[in-house]
């Protein structure tokens, strides 16, 4: 049994242009208005009036939790709440338990994802084993596994020592993959709690200097320039670090950057609440960190937007600043705070915006079978957004396992009303599809895609 | 004022009010029956999951002088060390009927988190959290420099144009940090005098405060009214914020040569514990310029009246 | 509307009139402790201890105090918090003395309660007697006074507005309606006694 077809009435596309699509057997094809013939007799009508078609979005940078920490997120209800963010495609970080650092950890990784269908999952692989910074895991045979891993991070820690960096550079670049690099010095930020700065002394919150930020990137691109490999910085927060990063590709070296939602609309200011929802790793910053990021995103300094989506229950929220933990989920939030921050401020169009949330990070990630140009035949990997509408962000829009959004209670624009994952839809007019739903979906492709 | 957090978030009409309503509370300690009806029936908690004997004693003395019921709840070394939540803690002295909660805890902003949390709705004082606030602590130094400065005239007046000088490790100070936001809203001048180590970052460029590495210059340069030292942390020498105790003390220590550069009518305040012949000798803490014992005695007075504006009124009446 | 009851002048000769019942019944101004009640009664309580020095020239030179018992008050619960004023004892002492509290309008009785409460923290008088400027009835306690400037019989409705001018624009004693004088029988006479559950207000000069 094949999934149904879908006709997608009216859709802008970022380039302006209006269309219809005719999504059939996981692939789509722009149509020219009111066509009618036998294909699109039998589909499924969508009036996409006033939406705007994005090419499937692709999270470089999300956290599922699973396996280990299935309290906060799973594959399963993250990848749901990518959908609803108009996300077709998640990178999972690899700070699991058992951390993946082998292949059998990134496969199975997969495989829940590829069952539950909400999105394409992709396993990022440990660079270390146990992220302890000391020996390399087996990143060829996690590169060589069904997962095909090409991004390997420590995420949540930094690799700090400037050997092992190297080494990790050198060896990676053999799989032609990627080191994503959580840049933290660690001793520069022992216990940190905040952003260094008269904020952070005020309130007697311990300081994370952008400087261990900063002199870990200088290092790596100059490591990466040495040894000719490629190298991705995660979650850049800081002016400083936008400034190396354009002397970096000044210079030639092979580096990619990202800036996380949050990062490009939120600042320190939110702290003096002491509400534990604003700890976030790395640390919210300044005003002029936030300006520097979004000139950075405009002039493509900075690459791309990665959520660094990082689901915790309520219980480690909840609580004095210091016992708190670091994070907050992003990937339901990322078009809006993106629209905010970026396109009703003129500093991007709609055509960036599927730069820096689609095509560069699947580039980036070596993400299979991917596009983000609407041609026919593309894989049916999209989202439609509608950019008018404007509401409080609320519970209701999150559909993860966690709920610790910096934005809940605030007034963002847009709304995702449709994902389509390989040409079924996950969200549709506005509310996810269920998941048995979704996983039945999955299976009809995956079964159509074997006998096809 | 629904809760004491901080000073830096208190008006001077707040201030001083708390100064004076402490000047009657004051006058009760000198009469033979020290005591006040006024929180008769209520329930003051001093929750304070840092040691700190002082201060809780001090707010126990002054909640019973108000005849409030007082229960210590020592969070150290009980079921709260062993990972029960300050929501679980402040949850379970709501049950109990708490009135008031007094607050010590090692994480900076956790009396503000109670407060702003659904988990307990009584009035909240902070008695010290992390490195952010100890705002009674402040109360009271700014309660003992007024009656030293101005004595039975005390009531109703600022400390305009006071020259204060703080000294030692202000980054880690609670004590600094409400001194500061109190002293300059009540007109105060501050000058921390600290090595570059111990100055919170930011504070030279950001805050209403003077900054100098050079304690004998300070003296010379401000003749203060006012020299406060803070207590310094052994564990400070271990991380590397000054090589020992020797060189401190000889830089920015208040030794008998310093006090005799000072003005004779100087005041030396000092928060305590002391650390005698490290960031103070024993002859400059017992001289007649200290004002050790006094602030002890002012603390009762000022946490007297805090306790009695934030918990005797009907929060339910509006104004 | 209001309607003045007691001008500048009356207001003098009743303080005249109660110093010299005070002086009268103590037998000189031996041992006398006039102790006002705040605000206003503290401002009575200076004026007859001048009549008094004035009249009787043997009168002890420290005669005058105040005496706050805003912390004794069985109401603090039931307002917004109250900011206590000074209480000031003569050098001498309460011990053995007779005291005369001066309120200026004696009405539930409940702010005197209080103010014996306070005195009998401090020491312990001979002998307590209570002089006030008004006396408008409506007593919630066995407490009368021993020196009245003025009886006032007065409805619950009513409040009585004492302005003197150490603190007020005008000096003068006046009575005033809560209730609109357009609808006079809009509201029942019998509602229950406000502000303050049928205390005396503290503060401010109306009753």
């Amino acid at each position: 049994m094949s999934n149904p077809s879908y006709l997608i009435v009216g859709a802008t596309l970022v380039s302006g242009e209006r269309t219809d699509l005719l999504v059939q057997d996981a692939r789509l094809t722009p149509v020219a208005p009111n066509t009618s013939n036998s294909n699109t007799a039998g589909a499924i009508r969508i009036d996409a009036e006033g939406l705007v078609a994005l090419p499937g979005l692709v999270d470089l940078h999300t956290h599922l939790r699973e396996p280990g920490f299935e309290q906060s997120e799973t594959v399963l209800t993250g990848s749901r709440a990518a959908a609803a963010g108009g996300f077709t495609s998640v990178f999972a970080m690899a700070n699991t338990m058992p951390v993946s650092d082998t292949a059998g950890v990134v496969e199975q990784v997969m495989a829940l994802g590829d069952d539950a269908g909400f999105a394409t999952v992709r396993p990022i692989g440990a660079v270390t084993v146990g992220l302890a910074g000391e020996r390399l895991s087996e990143i060829g045979a996690m590169a060589h596994s069904r997962a095909q891993v090409r991004v390997f991070s420590d995420d949540g820690k930094c690799i700090h020592d400037s050997l092992l960096m190297r080494r990790a550079l050198e060896y990676v670049k053999t799989f032609d993959g990627v080191v994503a690099q959580h840049a933290q010095d660690p001793r520069l930020t022992e216990n940190a709690q905040m952003n260094e700065g008269a904020l952070s002394s005020e309130l007697g919150l311990k300081g994370w200097p952008a400087v261990a930020e900063e002199s870990i990137i200088a290092r790596d691109v100059l490591l990466a320039e040495h040894v000719g490999a490629r190298l991705h910085v995660c979650h850049v927060s800081t002016a400083g670090s936008v400034e190396v990063i354009r002397w970096a590709k000044s210079r030639g070296i092979v580096v990619t950057a990202e800036a996380t939602p949050h990062h490009l609309l939120l600042t320190e200011d939110l702290v003096r609440s002491y509400d534990a929802r604003y700890k976030v790793n790395p640390p919210l910053r300044r005003d002029e960190d936030v300006e520097a990021l979004r000139a950075g995103l405009a002039d493509g300094t900075i690459d791309i937007i990665a959520t660094d989506h990082a689901p915790h229950p309520t219980e480690s929220k909840e609580s004095e600043w210091d016992a708190a933990s670091f994070g907050m989920v992003g990937l339901e939030s990322a078009l809006s705070v993106a629209q905010t921050a970026l396109v009703d401020t003129g500093l991007l169009q709609w055509a960036d915006i599927a730069r820096v949330l689609s095509q560069k990070p699947a580039e980036i990630g070596r993400l299979a079978d991917h596009s983000h140009a609407f041609e026919p035949g593309a894989p049916a990997n999209f989202t439609l957004y509608d950019p008018s509408s404007s509401s409080t962000f609320d519970l209701d829009r999150l559909a993860g396992k966690s709920t610790n959004s910096p934005y809940l209670g605030l007034t963002l624009p847009g709304r995702v009303q449709y994902t389509f994952h390989h040409g079924y839809p996950t969200v549709l007019g506005g509310t996810v599809v269920d998941s048995t739903t979704v996983a039945a979906s999955a299976a009809a492709w995956k079964a159509g895609r074997t006998h096809g | 004022m629904r809760h004491l957090l901080s000073t830096k978030t208190l008006s001077q009409g707040e201030a001083l009010q708390i100064l004076d309503v402490a000047e009657d509370m004051a006058a009760v300690s000198t009469r033979e029956v020290k005591k006040l009806p006024a929180l008769r029936g209520k329930t003051v908690v001093n929750l304070f999951f840092e040691d700190s004997t002082r201060t809780r004693i001090s707010f126990e003395a002054a909640a019973k002088r108000l005849s409030a019921d007082v229960i210590n709840f020592s969070a150290k070394g009980s079921s709260v060390s062993k990972g029960e939540s300050l929501k679980d803690t402040a949850q379970t002295l709501a049950a109990m009927g708490a009135d008031g909660v007094v607050i010590r805890h090692h994480a900076s902003g956790a009396p503000h988190v109670l407060a702003e949390s659904n988990w307990i709705d009584a009035p909240i004082v902070n008695a010290g959290d992390g490195t952010h606030e100890h705002p009674t602590q402040a109360l009271l130094d700014a309660f003992t420099i007024r009656r030293r400065l101005f004595g039975d005239r005390s009531r109703g007046r600022d400390l305009d144009g006071v020259s204060v000088v703080i000294v030692g490790d202000v980054m880690h100070s609670r004590v600094a940090r409400s001194n500061l936001w109190l002293l300059q809203t009540l007109g105060a001048h501050v000058t921390f005098v600290a090595p570059a180590t111990l100055v919170p970052f930011g504070a030279e460029t950001d805050w209403p405060v003077g900054i100098s590495y050079d304690f004998d210059q300070t003296i010379r340069d401000t003749r203060p009214d006012v020299v406060m030292m803070l207590r310094i942390q052994s564990e400070r020498m271990n991380a590397a914020f000054f090589p020992n105790a020797r060189e401190y003390s000889r830089e920015w220590g208040l030794d008998d040569a310093r006090l005799a550069s000072l003005r004779p009518d100087t005041i030396v305040m000092h928060p305590g514990p002391m650390n005698r012949g490290l960031e103070i000798s024993a002859g400059a803490a017992d001289s007649a310029q200290s004002t050790v014992l006094e602030q002890v005695t002012n603390g009762v007075s000022i946490r007297m009246a805090v306790l009695y504006l934030l918990m005797s009124g009907d929060r339910e009446v509006q104004p | 509307m209001a309607r003045v009851v007691l001008s500048q002048a009356d207001i003098n000769r009743a303080l005249t009139r109660i110093s010299h019942e005070i002086l009268e019944w103590n037998r000189g101004a031996g041992d006398l402790v006039i102790l006002g009640v705040p605000t206003r009664g503290v401002f009575l309580a200076q004026r007859i201890a001048a009549i008094i020095q004035r009249i009787e020239p043997g009168a002890p030179a420290s005669l005058v105090g105040a005496l706050d018992a805003t912390m004794y008050r069985d109401d603090l619960g039931r307002n917004v918090t109250r900011t206590p004023q000074p209480t000031q004892i003569p050098a001498g002492g309460v011990d053995g003395k007779t005291v005369v509290l001066v309120d200026d309008v004696l009405y539930s009785g409940r702010t005197i309660r209080a103010a014996l409460d306070a005195l009998s923290d401090i020491g312990r008088p001979r002998v307590v007697r209570l002089a006030v400027l008004v006396d408008r009835g409506h007593r919630e306690l066995p407490i009368r006074a021993d020196f009245v400037g003025k009886n006032l019989p007065t409805s619950t409705d009513e409040r009585i507005n004492v302005r003197l001018s150490e603190v007020d624009e005008v000096e003068e004693v006046s009575i005033e309606s809560r209730t609109m004088p357009e609808q006079p029988t809009a509201q029942p006479t019998e509602q229950p006694t406000e502000p303050g559950n049928g205390s005396d207000e503290p503060d401010g000069g109306t009753r």
